[in-house]
Order: structure tokens, then sequence, then C-alpha cells
């Protein structure tokens, strides 16, 4: 199991819960995961495409990932809205 | 009273007040985020809100309450899943004709309907799925489908504009769709793309009149249209007296066929008000002529720049109640079909669109 971190209207659609444990080898599998589990969260970090979307990212264990990456158990997952602004 | 329903760059605006005068902010919701489109459906009285989250994609969202009651996210908003595209926005919500039924539009040129009152919708496939899709050209803002004309009491019967894929035509209700463009010959295309139904016809804004519904106004970019033949040809009427015939927004009387409003812009590379003073267009005559309407309206180092949906009216006839939104955050109306114009409402974000209600 890893666990995805979600913040700010992400988090109120995950139920309240700001942390989630779920089973996925990859960081795609464990968002669609997320969805499953939290069904009003379907289409707000990943689109039709089943691509993470543009001004969403993610973290594993501090570090970049993608859809692609892969995830242990026991990672942790964090889903950042972008921070824009100039 | 008349109630404004005006989508911001940040939020959504509930206003209210008397044709003529300035108007209440009664509310403010989705404080913020860019709301592209937001409408009331008067038949139920519920409030519909496009919101285009860069972060998390565009939603509609509707409440039954007031604009500070609790949401909820519409169902079905969606492209088919495990394809190479995704909605990117939705332009604007349209009442049927049916019962319940509402329409909405947005990029990548798709349609939705909803039959339960905007709770779910559902793509229309038989846009979705034209041969021609992957051709289409999207226009600057995208490839959007931002106008949708009814034709009063036959619910099969609809037209809507992409763009820059044109417009298009069903009367099976959506089933089957065909391209309704000749006479639209963009002067910003070559003499030999005017052939290729699939060159970029960059429509703006389309209105039908209820009264005559074969009757149909166009603002182009660059050229004003007319079809007398519910959107199968079309002529173009943008001479006549108008200092522009670029511009985005258009609307018309219920209660007059001849008539259309629009709003000109100095051009494509200059999208504001030209002269520095603004004005409404009107024709009383088809087309064959166009008159300034600009009486209480800024008159100088005013450039405005009015989008496409921000252009809405309410009653018809002496009674007609116009109003107009600019991304400076102004909002000016009139009570009298645009004879006298006053400010509505000033330093709102910028407006992306209004609905009277």
């Amino acid at each position: 199991m890893a666990v995805v971190c979600v913040r700010g209207p992400l988090r109120k659609l995950a139920g309240g819960g700001a942390e989630h444990q779920l089973e996925g080898s990859t960081v795609l599998e464990l968002l669609c995961a997320l969805e499953l589990r939290h069904p009003d969260m379907r289409g707000w970090i990943v689109d039709e495409r089943s691509r993470i979307r543009r001004h969403i990212n993610v973290f594993v264990n501090g570090e970049r990932g993608e859809e692609a990456t892969a995830v242990r158990s026991g990672d942790r997952v964090e889903v950042i809205p972008a921070i824009t602004g100039g | 009273m008349t109630e404004l329903v005006v989508g911001t760059k940040k939020g959504l605006y509930l206003l209210e007040g008397e044709p003529g005068s300035g108007f209440e902010v009664r509310t403010r919701a989705f404080a913020g985020q860019p709301v592209e489109f937001a409408t009331r459906d008067p038949r139920t009285g519920r409030l519909f809100a496009a919101v285009i989250s860069p972060f998390y994609g565009p939603k509609i969202f509707f409440t039954d309450g007031d604009g500070d009651a609790e949401w909820t996210q519409a169902d079905g908003v969606a492209l088919p899943e495990g394809g190479d595209q995704a909605l990117e926005r939705i332009w604007v919500i349209a009442l049927g004709e049916a019962e319940a039924t509402l329409y909405a539009g947005g990029d990548p040129g798709v349609l939705f309907e909803s039959r339960d009152g905007g709770a779910s919708w559902e793509l229309n496939a038989g846009l979705w799925d034209q041969p021609s899709r992957p051709h289409w050209q999207p226009g600057g803002g995208g490839l959007c489908l931002h106008s949708i004309c009814t034709w009063p009491g036959d619910p099969d019967r609809l037209a809507v504009a992409v763009s820059a894929a044109g417009m298009w035509l069903t009367e099976d209700g959506g089933r089957s769709w065909r391209r309704g463009n000749a006479g639209i010959n963009p002067r910003y295309l070559p003499e030999e793309a005017l052939k290729d139904e699939n060159a970029g016809r960059c429509v703006h804004h389309v209105e039908r009149a209820p009264k005559q519904p074969e009757r149909m106004f166009m603002q182009f970019h660059g050229g004003v249209f007319r079809s007398d033949d519910a959107g199968e040809s079309w002529i173009d009427i943008g001479g006549g007296g108008l200092p522009s015939d670029f511009g985005f927004p258009l609307m018309v009387d219920p209660a007059d066929p001849d008539s259309a409003y629009v709003i000109p812009l100095v051009a494509d590379m200059d999208r504001v008000t030209p002269d520095g003073r603004v004005r409404v267009y009107e024709t009383r005559d088809g087309g064959s002529s166009w008159a300034a309407r600009g009486d209480g309206l800024p008159a100088e180092h005013a450039y405005l720049t009015v989008l496409r949906q921000a252009f809405s009216r309410a009653g018809s006839g002496e009674q007609l109640e116009l109003y107009f939104g600019a991304t400076s955050g102004d909002v000016f109306g009139s009570g009298d079909a645009g004879a006298s114009w006053s400010t509505a409402a000033t330093r709102l974000p910028p407006v992306y669109s209004v609905v009277a209600v």
C-alpha cells in the first residue's frame, strides 16, 4: 500500500481525508484507485486521456513523478496543484 | 426587477436591479475561479456555472438555491475515456425546447445534452463522430462550440456554431449533422481555399430570430451575415454604417426578425471599441443599414473588449432590455431597446458572460 496525499478541494472531494492508503504499482494506478474509492474526484486529477492534468504536480517521495512512475508499498505520493504567478 | 448572471475571470456574480439603473451585486460564488459561462434556467430556477479551473479542468455546477447555496457538479461533462482528447472548456449553456432539456457547447467543438434539467449530460455522438472532425481547425480561443440556436417549438431542429469549423445544422435532434456555410467566404482565406469545406470558418456568434426561425444573424471574424433559410446559406450585411465588421457578440429583439445588435471592435489585430467610443449598432431592416446606439455609453478614451457571451437581453419590443459586459469589468444596460444606456455595474473582474433573466 502507498499513501496518496491530497489537499484543498481535492481533500474535500476525497471525503475530507488528506491521506489515503491505496494499492497500485504506478502513479496512474494509484490515482485511478483513489477515483474509484471517491467517485466525485473523477476527472479532477486525471483527464479523459488518462493524463495527469497539466497544472497538477505529483511527487513520489519528494521526487517529481508522472503517470508511469513506479510506486512501491510505503511510498508517499503528494498531489499538488501548481503554484503559478509572476 | 432583472437579474444578471455574470461569469467573470474571478467568479460568478448575481446582480439585480431595474432596467436603466445601477445594479447591486447580490451574490458572488466560485471566488477566484474563472467562470466562463453562467445562466439560470427560468423554467426551474436552477443556476448553472461553467467553471474552467486551470488545475482541475472544466466542470458544470448547478444549484437550486441562490448562488451562495451548495453547488453540485453535473455528471457526464467529459469526453469518452481512453481517447486522445480531453475536454478543454465549456463555452455556453443553452435551454432546449423539450422539457428539462439543456445543451452545452465546449472545446474541442463538442455538444452535450441534458434531459434531466442539467444534472447529467451526454456527449452528442452525431457531432462527435463527424468524419471531417480531424480536419477541423481551431480559432484563436480553441475549437469552441459557442453558439446553440434552438428552433422555437421544434426540439429536433438545432444549429450550432464552432470556431472555426463553421455552422452545423440538424433536423433530427442531433443524430445527423450537415454544414451550413454557403456564402461565408472569409477574407483571411486565399481564393483557392474557399472550396475546402474544412478551411476555417471562424464564426464568432450566431442568434436565431424567434418569430421567424429561418432567419439567423451571425457575427463572423470579419463580416456580419444573415441567413433567411435556417442557416443553409448566408449573405453579408456588414456594410451599411458599421465602423467595423469585426466583433464577437450579437443579439436580436425577439419581437422583430429584422433586428440585430452588434458591438463592433476595430479589427482582429486590435480588439477594442473603435475610436475610443463604446457603441452598440442596431439594424431594424435585416442588416441593410446600421445605426449607432451609444447614448449613455463611454464616449471617449474607452477601449473596451466585449466577448462573445457577454451580451444578453430580456423582454422584447419597446421593453427590450439589453446588457453587455466588458473585460474592463464594466456592465452596461439599456431598458429601452438600446436607445439609452447606463452603467449597471463597474469594477467587476473581466466579464466573460452575461445572461439577463
